[in-house]
């Protein structure tokens, strides 16, 4: 069932384009900054161009499929080969990665943060989205490892050079933090290979095929498999981050440059969980199952966790960031409960969450440009100053708080129904528990983002900035975040959009899991 | 009068012969050309040099193309598959080193052509140590591959680090070269052949005799001193500093390469049934050469030191699939070839960074690369490439040598590779610790001196640097090309 025609292209045409941009920029002479900004610009927007195309060309009907297809030979040595695909699970953060990036060259025009050099800066934007379109497309496991890692190096250096006053701790930090989960994850890749019998889905007895994963794995026993996945919930769950491995992002974010962390949280920590239900729980549902109770509880924890951290914060940035932690806890718990309900809502809350604190950390960014503070306390009156920006961030604000209508709700909303009623294995009594504890989290939620905007968009401005002109949004930060407020209200209106897209893919895996614990 | 009667020539296939051949008239004609033109011929000295390596590699392709194994010498002199790659490694290896080598020569008025004559001297039992299958041919090899090597170290004669560096290795060496040949004596009473396969019936087939542990230790130990394995790795650090950056570039890839195609053979072939010794032999060797290397690394101020130390831990990654030799076999030996090849590469373009840098700061500590990135790019970005290389970061090829080394491990299964698997992992993370003080410096830092004028990279250096940065990337892209010739090498077990 291999594509054929520039459909085979297509997707490898979406990974590598952004790549092909950076190596053309790398010939380029560093003085010419406009050139630069037009080769990352037209490069991200081919690569969005056919992704388009992709999007329009997807059989909707046969979402549960692999689409576009290619596979191809690639390291004989190892049986490890060029898989790449796409289904209803990929094809909406697909989407998100591609949409983003061109974004953050969009705002990056009049924002190259301090030392400039908007070459390499753009370059390395461009080397992300070949990491994270590739990560998401990727159907062979060595294949995913070597896309996931491809996004290490380029953050490194964005937080590092570009960053703001503690960089070079934050940069190491998540590298290192990254860097041990990915170790074990590729051991866990490892003894997938050696321990499942490809045989069984008809192809080589050892194998990284992500499509017959599932089947090949059966044989593993329940006590190893346990283990297995224990590694890639490490290399998993760091990236999310779940707690108590969240400890990188705080500071990641925060240091990082405006577009670096608006990337982070919009498609980065996606790839964490993106991890867990397109590997982990397909192809070691029973490990799965186990695992669940103890993932929720991490979740929640979270989710509480990252709601009183958020309580604490005096930074807006770092606010946000902790906000991220709650918010992934949502998602987390949604893909705990191991049912089709809680992963098409995990689905949809890594989606909001990438356009809602995306939008975040845009704002937070603008108003770092503005006020060079983020000192909650010195800000105020916001609303005043720059009223259109006030809105926008009170716009955020209420996405991100869960208001119906905006694309926040149906990311934690369905997530905290699904726990009501978790997949058969799993004991109804600690998952209502849960359900009871993220419920609380929605209310600290509303807290800490009311608060929020209240502190730094009402009232007057404070008195150091009250004589300052303040710019409100300017042209080229509204083609930036245009399409984020557009998606936040379209995807809040119709969320079937997102669901009906997801929702075989998901009901798929929900099936395996269902089969693992009753076999 | 009788012996000369019944000495008859043995049979002599010229075109298994030919890189050796081709390798030695080009270095005679370099002699010939320093003899005959003297100064005058210095101009052309490195080229003859560098096309004379480059001829070499033209029968290794037709050999390999070819196709057929041939065996010389009763079996002493093998060219089948795995030598041919190691051929290959060898000859491109020292390719980038001539090229590293021109300018910094030529700049510090050193003995131009005597300087290529050894190091292609050096080269050429090189060549030789990758189809030696008998102590004999394996032992002139490696005298001959390290006799130049001692005469190079020392070859800033000026400088009195220089002639440490020469005088420490050239110690180290012959002692190492002593045990080592005390082991190939017992060896040989044992076996009553010099011939690797007969050592290998004669050792398997004896009980826990005492003899054969002693030699296979000595032996053993003997090479353990040329890949500088912890605890025998003392001269490393002091003769790499001292060297003449160029050679410590050879030094520590051609020359530690050799070292490791040599234990390949060793082994592979004539050790084969004897991994209740090999295997625990070498698994402390691997622990302790990947964690001291490494902790060490992580305390040096000089690029170069600090380069000396990573070489010695990835020497230690190196030594890993010797430890489950028994239980994974072939997957061992395809995992030591690719990490030999890949780790060249990413080594050979790191070392022509520092030169690079040092031509500028005419300085080794790494706080001299503060600011790099702000004024050579280039050479920031290539370094960058070459030392995430060497961490084991995709997309770049040390990614693909530690993953092969892992699956080696994994396709063993046993409780004591699951204990170095973790060894293993633990020091490539700290591996990344020194690595990433370098990656700092070039990108986070301020120019230490305030003096960023850019540097100029000469055509040559820049050429290696392409070169290797290439071979880096692709290989870590597509490291089927790498594997493959990792994967043929096999036939060494045979």
């Amino acid at each position: 069932m291999q594509a054929t025609g520039f459909d085979a292209w297509a997707l490898s045409l979406v990974v590598f384009l952004p790549l092909i941009g950076a190596i053309v920029m790398m010939v380029i002479p560093k003085a010419e900054e406009e050139l630069h900004k037009m080769v990352a610009m037209a490069a991200s927007l081919a690569a969005l161009a056919v992704g388009i195309y992709v999007l329009i060309n997807f059989d909707y009907d046969a979402s549960g499929e692999l689409q576009f297809v290619v596979d191809k030979s690639w390291i004989d040595v190892i049986n490890s080969r060029y898989i790449i695909g796409l289904d209803g699970l990929s094809l909406p953060l697909l989407v998100l990665s591609l949409a983003v990036v061109p974004l953050c060259v969009i705002y990056s025009w009049h924002h190259i943060p301090e030392p400039g050099n908007p070459k390499a800066f753009l370059i390395l934007i461009l080397i992300l989205g070949t990491g994270m379109n590739g990560t998401f497309v990727s159907q062979d496991l060595i294949l995913f490892f070597v896309f996931f890692e491809i996004v290490l190096l380029p953050m490194y250096f964005m937080i590092g050079v570009w960053g703001g006053e503690n960089r070079q701790y934050a940069a190491i930090k998540f590298f290192l933090f990254t860097l041990f989960g990915s170790a074990l994850m590729i051991l866990s890749f490892l003894a997938l290979f050696f321990l499942a019998d490809g045989t069984l889905a008809g192809t080589t007895a050892n194998t990284f095929d992500m499509r017959a994963l599932p089947t090949a794995a059966t044989v593993i026993s329940t006590t190893t498999a346990v283990w297995i996945f224990g590694g890639m919930f490490m290399g998993f769950g760091i990236k999310v981050p779940m707690f108590p491995f969240h400890t990188w992002l705080p500071d990641a974010h925060t240091q990082a440059p405006t577009v670096g962390s608006v990337i982070l949280a919009a498609v980065l920590l996606k790839l964490g969980t993106y991890g867990f239900i397109r590997i982990a729980i397909p192809i070691l549902p029973g490990a799965a199952v186990e695992w669940a109770p103890f993932i929720g509880l991490l979740a929640v924890i979270g989710i509480i966790y990252g709601a009183l951290g958020c309580l604490a914060q005096t930074d807006m940035k770092r606010l946000i960031a902790f906000s991220s932690v709650a918010h992934m806890g949502f998602v987390m718990l949604g893909i705990a409960t191991l049912t089709d309900f809680g992963m098409n809502a995990a689905v949809f809350g890594m989606v909001a969450h990438g356009l809602i604190t995306g939008m975040l950390f845009f704002v937070a960014g603008s108003v770092k440009d503005r006020y060079h503070t983020l000192e909650i306390a010195r800000l105020g009156g916001l609303l005043k100053q720059a009223p259109k920006m006030g809105w926008i961030l009170g716009f955020a604000t209420m996405a991100s708080l869960g208001l119906p209508g905006l694309a926040g709700f149906w990311g934690e909303f369905p997530a905290i129904l699904a726990a009501y009623q978790p997949a058969d294995a799993l004991s109804e009594e600690t998952f209502r528990t849960y359900m009871v504890i993220a419920a609380v989290g929605t209310v600290l939620a509303a807290g800490y983002l009311l608060w929020l905007f209240q502190r730094t968009a009402f009232g007057e401005p404070s008195d150091e900035f009250a004589d300052e002109p303040i710019d409100d949004v300017i042209p080229t930060e509204w083609m930036a975040w245009s399409p984020f407020l557009l998606g936040i209200v379209v995807l809040g209106v119709y969320p079937n959009l997102l669901f009906s897209i997801t929702d075989d893919t998901v009901v798929n895996i929900a099936e395996l899991v269902t089969a693992a614990a009753g076999g | 009068m009788t012996l000369l009667a019944i000495f008859e020539r043995p049979a002599i296939d010229w075109h298994a012969f030919a890189p050796e051949v081709v390798l030695l008239c080009a270095l005679l004609l370099v002699l010939l050309l320093d003899i005959i033109f003297d100064e005058r011929a210095r101009q052309i000295i490195p080229t003859v040099a560098g096309a004379g390596l480059l001829g070499a590699l033209l029968p290794v392709v037709t050999l390999a193309v070819d196709g057929q194994d041939r065996f010389m010498f009763d079996g002493a002199f093998a060219v089948d598959d795995a030598a041919l790659v190691l051929k290959a490694l060898f000859l491109i290896s020292g390719y980038v080193v001539v090229l590293l080598s021109i300018d910094y020569i030529r700049d510090g008025d050193y003995y131009e052509n005597e300087y290529y004559t050894l190091l292609m001297s050096s080269l050429l039992g090189m060549l030789m140590i990758a189809s030696s299958r008998d102590l004999v041919s394996m032992f002139v090899a490696l005298e001959l591959l390290s006799i130049p090597a001692y005469m190079l170290a020392a070859w800033r004669k000026g400088g009195p680090t220089s002639n440490e560096a020469g005088i420490k290795y050239y110690l180290m060496g012959v002692f190492a070269s002593a045990v080592m040949l005390y082991g190939m004596s017992l060896l040989y009473g044992v076996a009553g052949s010099t011939r690797f396969v007969d050592i290998g019936v004669a050792v398997s087939g004896s009980d826990a005799s005492p003899f054969v542990v002693l030699a296979i230790l000595f032996v053993v130990v003997g090479f353990a001193f040329k890949v500088s394995a912890v605890p025998f790795h003392s001269w490393a650090p002091d003769t790499y500093e001292g060297a003449p950056t160029p050679i410590t570039a050879f030094l520590a890839v051609a020359s530690k390469a050799a070292g490791f195609v040599a234990l390949l053979q060793l082994v592979f072939v004539a050790f084969a049934g004897r991994s209740d010794v090999i295997e625990p032999l070498f698994w402390i060797l691997a622990a302790l050469t990947m964690t001291v290397g490494n902790l060490i690394a992580l305390r040096q101020e000089n690029i170069v030191r600090m380069l000396a130390y990573s070489g010695v831990a990835q020497g230690g990654f190196m030594l890993v699939p010797f430890a489950v030799s028994g239980d994974a076999g072939d997957t061992a030996i395809t995992a030591i070839v690719t990490y030999l090849i890949i780790y060249a590469f990413m080594n050979l373009g790191a070392f022509g960074v520092v030169m690079a840098v040092a031509r500028k700061t005419r300085s080794g500590q790494i706080s001299s690369y503060g600011g790099l990135f702000s004024y050579a790019p280039g050479l920031a970005v290539a370094m960058t490439v070459f030392l995430a290389s060497l961490a084991g970061i995709p997309p770049l090829g040390g990614w693909f040598a530690k993953f092969v080394v892992i699956q080696s491990l994994f396709d063993a299964a046993s409780v004591s590779s699951a204990i170095l698997g973790v060894i293993f992992a633990v020091n490539t993370v700290i591996a990344f610790g020194y690595y990433a003080r370098v990656l700092r410096e070039m990108w986070f830092s301020p120019v230490p001196d305030g003096d960023s004028t850019p540097i100029k990279v000469p055509a040559a250096i820049a050429t290696a640097l392409v070169l290797t940065a290439v071979a880096t990337v692709v290989s870590g892209v597509l490291p089927q090309l790498v594997g493959r010739f990792g994967d043929i090498s096999t036939s060494l077990a045979l």
